[in-house]
């Protein structure tokens, strides 16, 4: 099949950025999104200009360093996909397609397609961890976890940390991305210690960042390749609303 | 220089060695930690999980990676599991097993020592990362579970669903944040190590490239640690992450580290087949799935891939079980779909070869999972598996639950790397390496979810130890990173990237990898030959002549170039693939994934030679195209004899 790209070009912070056209030509279906781009890319190289650059590195859908919006939805049209796990066989011959990067005050576009996503990892480090120090710890099987809390911790613990629910929110709140962390971890008897003061923590710099509030779209569990429910930002928000109740008793 | 290879492992009886040998060496005093600076390269489990372990015992952490966050690094993609002899299954497990297993899987061509160690500290790795809060799958009653894996007759292996090594990163990464709050590590995303700095022979520092501001700048330490993964990205396709790359430690090899037995790269049996030209990875399919799915090829190769018409010549749910040839369970009827990875592989290279592939190229075998579905129903097998066989309905397009899926071999792991002994230091003082960089502890072949078992077992438990033994040795020092040697380094690392961004030639970076990636695959990769290995070494040569005469890096220095970071990459693979193609012409036996056709069994089985080649080849860099110099560490194997590996 043969596309039109539309991609937005934009080299470095500092410059306005604009949108160039691409011609696609003899794309398979079985190529996956970005194995497309990188024959577009290929040829630009060849050509010496430069190509454009984007992020992928597992391309196997686990490691969250893709992510663009295609056609004005991150990752593209398909459910529960990352941009590298979208393949071809789901456009068609003579399709036009917007690329852009992920848009958010809090992820500032590097270059291209790139942005800079550090805000999540501020978030973890302010608290999404249980401290446990190397060495400390009992047996694995000392602390027994009922599977339903197992299972529920888990999906929760699915998030790949790609952006999508950011890009996806027209407040570009990092509510699924926080409550996925809190939740996993308030779930597991190994949370509870720290389950109140994480979540202040996390929730106090995520305030910080530049995203913004959640006013229940639900946009961001639709985009989200690993369908993070909702739920974990109720379960967020009640437990942040417990941890102030402590901190004044305390 | 002649270079003395002392593995320092401790001797006596091997149960009480790392025991003794922690009490033997060397510890800092907790107020003096904080004065020793020590970079760690790389943030995958063995990275992330040194960095976190260290910060907390108070050492000063400098730590870097090329991605734009800690937890992307290619751990996250590990599928599907973490061994530890725990024997929570009740079912004949113990270290010593574990132990026995992993030296006999690796082929006998691994220390001993090493691997008893690793096989101790499994059981400490899961209790760690159950602290943490790393989801492993629990049984009703709330207890830990566990799976049988490729090469183990007992039920070792914990997992996360299938994506047993996200969960454990995540984890590794959040004791790694913790620090960074505590202040103890400092985290340098987006840096990528473009060298390595030695003073007077220890290693002292590295000069990294800031991949957004193009920066090139020093960084100084008492020591310095790589965890910079392996080397699997010279065969172009494999199940690697794109930008895993040897960099690191083939510039800390150009500085006089020794590489270790770089020809062990390890085949993995199933991943999705190559379906076109245009392929810039391979996606593994977990091995768990040999747990229930039976691998077989039709019996006729009217039924097979044919390549005129491109598809099968019949489809396979229209094969009956008389048709079809189930050829593990046929030669290794103990072990049946079990058998190690390096066996699964060339078995399924051999079918193809008789002509009964099954895919693109005919270059496929199917794996199984009707019968498993009558015997456990859909429900449970998606329990089991769901998440894969979604994973390869979005990529094939074809529903593993209706028809066979299709798998062939691909390159996934390497077990050889930088020279290492019992402390994981190498011959360089001061650089140590974890991990899959290093060498150590798989032989010639590593048996399923060892990886993860290694990575974190040499961060969280082995180097927290030795790297102390070795501070207290030198005692604090002042590192001046604007020093000459530092300097002197800083401009050899500019002149290269100037010199490749001033090629402009007409060739693409990837055009050259792709190039260099199926010489690999065909002369060094399942099966490899003394005439293949002699023509790919001069191949090599030439590919890399025309790369430096006819590569285009467009761009500049000055900003994030991706073209750039691909470019040094491809680079350093022109020049390590000759070492590699080197290290198999010279190594005349068969063993685990080194599959040399002159040396097998009639029945076609790997066939070693104990006699001449029970040792570690580590070769000493003497210069790009130079024959590089062959050092031995003999290996003795005091407890598991060497024997012809029988899966049968």
């Amino acid at each position: 099949m043969n596309l039109k790209l539309h991609v937005w070009r934009q080299n470095g912070a500092d410059d306005k950025g604009h949108f160039e056209t691409y011609e696609a030509n003899d794309v398979l279906e079985d190529m996956s999104f970005l194995e497309m781009l990188d024959v577009v890319n290929d040829k630009l190289e060849a050509e010496g200009k430069e190509p454009i650059a984007f992020e992928s590195d597992c391309r196997e859908g686990i490691c969250g360093a893709c992510g663009c919006m295609i056609n004005g939805q991150p990752h593209g049209h398909k459910d529960r996909t990352t941009t590298c796990q979208l393949h071809m066989r789901e456009f068609k011959d003579g399709d036009d397609i917007v690329i852009e990067p992920f848009r958010a005050k809090a992820f500032p576009v590097i270059k291209d397609l790139v942005v800079d996503r550090s805000a999540f990892d501020r978030i973890v480090q302010s608290g999404g961890f249980i401290t446990a120090r190397t060495g400390s710890a009992p047996d694995a099987n000392a602390i027994p976890v009922a599977k339903v809390n197992a299972d529920r911790a888990f999906d929760a613990a699915e998030c790949i940390g790609c952006g999508a629910c950011v890009a996806s929110c027209p407040n570009a709140a990092a509510m699924l991305f926080t409550g996925a962390k809190v939740t996993h971890l308030g779930l597991l008897p190994q949370g509870q210690p720290e389950r109140f003061i994480r979540v202040d923590k996390m929730v106090t710099q995520m305030d910080s960042e530049d995203f913004g509030h959640c006013t229940n779209f639900g946009e961001c569990t639709l985009a989200c390749p690993k369908s993070i429910s909702l739920d974990v930002i109720s379960q967020m928000n009640g437990d942040y609303l417990k941890a102030q109740f402590k901190a004044r008793d305390s | 220089m002649s270079i003395e290879l002392n593995s320092n492992a401790p001797s006596g009886p091997i149960e009480t060695a790392w025991s003794r040998h922690k009490f033997d060496i060397k510890v800092v005093n907790p107020a003096n930690k904080r004065k020793y600076t020590v970079i760690v390269v790389g943030t995958g489990l063995a990275g992330a999980s040194a960095a976190a372990t260290l910060g907390e015992l108070g050492y000063n952490v400098l730590n870097f990676c090329f991605q734009d966050s800690p937890r992307r690094a290619h751990s996250i993609a590990a599928q599907g599991g973490i061994n530890a002899a725990k024997n929570y299954q009740n079912d004949g497990d113990s270290v010593y097993r574990l132990f026995y297993d992993t030296v006999k899987g690796g082929d006998f061509r691994s220390r001993e020592r090493n691997v008893y160690r690793l096989a101790e500290l499994s059981v400490n790795i899961i209790d760690q990362a159950a602290a943490q809060g790393v989801p492993f799958a629990r049984e009703y009653g709330g207890m830990l579970a566990n799976r049988s894996f490729g090469g183990a007759l007992v039920s070792r292996t914990f997992y996360a669903r299938g994506q047993t090594g996200q969960q454990l990163l995540l984890g590794a990464y959040s004791a790694h944040a913790a620090q960074v709050a505590a202040g103890t590590v400092k985290m340098f995303p987006r840096h990528e190590m473009l060298d390595l700095v030695t003073i007077d022979g220890q290693a002292r520092g590295i000069v990294t490239r800031n991949l957004t501001s193009g920066e090139i700048k020093s960084y100084g330490a008492d020591a310095v640690i790589l965890a910079t993964g392996g080397y699997g990205n010279v065969f172009y396709l494999s199940t690697n992450a794109m930008g895993c790359n040897v960099t690191a430690a083939w510039r800390a090899a150009k500085r006089g580290a020794l590489f270790a037995n770089p020809c062990y790269t390890q085949i993995h049996p199933t991943a999705i087949p190559v379906s076109g030209d245009h392929q810039s990875k391979l996606t593994l399919m977990s091995e768990s799935l040999r747990n229930d799915g039976r691998v077989w090829v039709p019996k006729s190769a009217d039924d097979c891939w044919d390549n005129a018409k491109g598809s099968v010549g019949r489809h396979p749910n229209d094969i009956p079980d008389s048709d079809r040839d189930y050829y593990l369970e046929r030669r290794y009827p103990t072990f049946g779909n079990l058998v190690p990875r390096d066996v699964a592989s060339r078995a399924a290279k051999l079918s193809c070869d008789e002509g009964r592939g099954v895919a693109f190229a005919g270059r496929g075998v199917y794996l199984d999972f009707r019968e498993a579905i009558n015997r456990l129903g859909e429900n449970e097998v998606s329990a089991r598996y769901g998440n894969l066989f979604e994973m390869y309905e979005r990529i094939t397009g074809s529903n593993p639950y209706k028809e066979p899926m299709r798998i062939y071999p691909a390159i996934h792991y390497t077990m050889g790397g930088l020279w290492v002994d019992y402390n994981l230091q190498s011959n360089l003082p001061g650089l140590f390496v974890l991990g899959e960089a290093n060498f150590s502890d798989h032989g010639a072949n590593r048996l399923g979810a060892s990886a993860l078992m290694q990575g974190l077992a040499d961060g969280y438990f082995v180097i927290p130890y030795t790297l102390g033994n070795y501070l207290a040795q030198v005692g604090a020092r002042e590192t001046d990173a604007t020093s000459s040697e530092f300097k002197g380094v800083e401009e050899s690392v500019n002149e290269r990237i100037n010199k490749l961004l001033n090629v402009k030639g007409n060739r693409s970076v990837d055009s050259f990898h792709r190039e260099l990636g199926l010489l690999m695959w065909d002369e060094c990769g399942m099966a490899r030959t003394k005439d293949g290995l002699t023509k790919a070494i001069d191949r090599i040569g030439e590919i890399r002549q025309e790369f430096w005469e006819n590569v285009s890096v467009p761009g500049s220095g000055g900003n994030l170039n991706q073209s750039l970071e691909k470019a040094g990459r491809v680079a350093d693979f022109l020049e390590f693939a000759e070492v590699k193609v080197g290290d198999a012409l010279h190594r005349e036996e068969s063993c685990g994934g080194h599959f040399r056709l002159e040396h097998q069994t009639e029945e076609g089985e790997a066939r070693r030679d104990d006699e001449n080649f029970s040792y570690v080849a580590a070769w000493e860099h003497k210069g790009v195209g130079e024959k590089p110099v062959l050092h031995k560490e003999p290996l003795d194997f005091e407890y598991v004899k060497p024997s012809q590996r029988s899966y049968k």
